[in-house]
């Protein structure tokens, strides 16, 4: 990327700062069965009292992109509203013998897999057309995931916010502290979507990051 | 003598390449069934790229995707990077078979992997 490429998006980053859109566009991003789809619900059914998609414990559960337009979420005094996208997981393999171990016949896992490859590039392709992310990360995993680093990667190349959202800290074993340790250089909320722990503090930030 | 192959792909020869030419090269390299290690790794709009090209080419009963494991960028620090958006340098990248390369542990500055002759 030559200088003037740069000083041009650092320009036009700077305006949307400067002149905050008023819909902002944000991915819900993470790897498979980290919560995405649980916390999208939660959002747009506190927000609006509709729900985004099914959950299951069987990976890839989601597997195209569904979006959600014009929520208005208020907190304290700050006000943002969103296109919600809810995105499929991001993996860099997939084996139908994964979805076979969760009792799934050998067709079924085989078209899961499919739909879930498909579900992958969808994410991808969404990526292009996001003001800023959400990424949720499973707190009680090991947050070095290459899913992770990947994601984090590609908001810092394209200058545009992003938000650690840790999740599942209603487990005894999670560690939001690892994940804020990983990548330290992005504000990071620890919650429960299936519980709605510290939801409100996930509030605030979104309006505080990407509002008005 | 059975093994797995691996391939060291200096800076040099990566820096003349076309982001698609690498994700080719790794591709086609990883599908034989060989490890591959960029020294100077991948950009991240590379490895969504990668990771786009895999999800086309996994299939049911061959192909099943890639394990790939680079070092997390390190953010800007100094003024002239954040001013002029210049990006922090893509550290190195290991690229291998799902079935053949396991990440047994990773953190900022550690890759450890197993790599395997028969699937794992």
């Amino acid at each position: 990327m030559g200088v003037f490429d740069s000083i041009k998006r650092n320009f036009s980053v700077w305006l949307r700062k400067v002149f905050k859109k008023r819909i902002a566009r944000i991915g819900i991003y993470g790897p498979p069965n980290a919560g995405k789809t649980t916390l999208a619900n939660r959002i747009v059914r506190e927000w609006s009292g509709d729900t985004m998609g099914s959950t299951s414990e069987i990976p890839h559960e989601t597997r195209r992109a569904k979006r959600r337009e014009g929520l208005t979420i208020s907190s304290n005094g700050s006000s943002v509203t969103l296109d919600i996208v809810d995105t499929p997981g991001l993996a860099t393999k997939i084996d139908f013998h994964d979805f076979m171990s969760f009792g799934l016949e050998e067709e079924e896992a085989k078209r899961r897999a499919k739909e879930a490859t498909e579900g992958v590039i969808d994410a991808i392709k969404w990526l292009e057309d996001l003001d800023g992310i959400l990424l949720v990360m499973d707190a009680t995993e090991d947050p070095f995931t290459q899913v992770n680093v990947t994601v984090v990667g590609n908001m810092e190349a394209r200058r545009l916010p992003l938000m650690i959202v840790a999740n599942k800290i209603d487990l005894p074993d999670s560690a939001p502290a690892r994940i804020h340790s990983a990548f330290p250089q992005h504000p990071m909320v620890s919650i429960s979507a299936l519980e709605g722990f510290n939801i409100d503090k996930l509030y605030n930030a979104i309006a505080e990051n990407f509002g008005g | 003598m059975t093994g797995v192959q691996i391939d060291l792909i200096s800076s040099d020869r990566l820096s003349s390449m076309a982001p698609m030419e690498k994700v080719r090269l790794i591709l086609d390299e990883v599908k034989k069934g060989k490890i591959v290690v960029l020294e100077s790794g991948l950009e991240p709009t590379e490895e969504t790229k990668l990771i786009e090209i895999t999800m086309l080419e996994v299939t049911p009963e061959g192909f099943i995707g890639i394990e790939m494991e680079s070092y997390p960028q390190k953010h800007r620090k100094n003024i002239f990077e954040k001013i002029f958006g210049k990006n922090p340098r893509a550290r190195l990248t290991v690229i291998g078979p799902a079935n053949q390369l396991k990440t047994l542990h990773k953190d900022k500055d550690l890759i450890s992997a197993l790599v395997s002759a028969r699937e794992v």
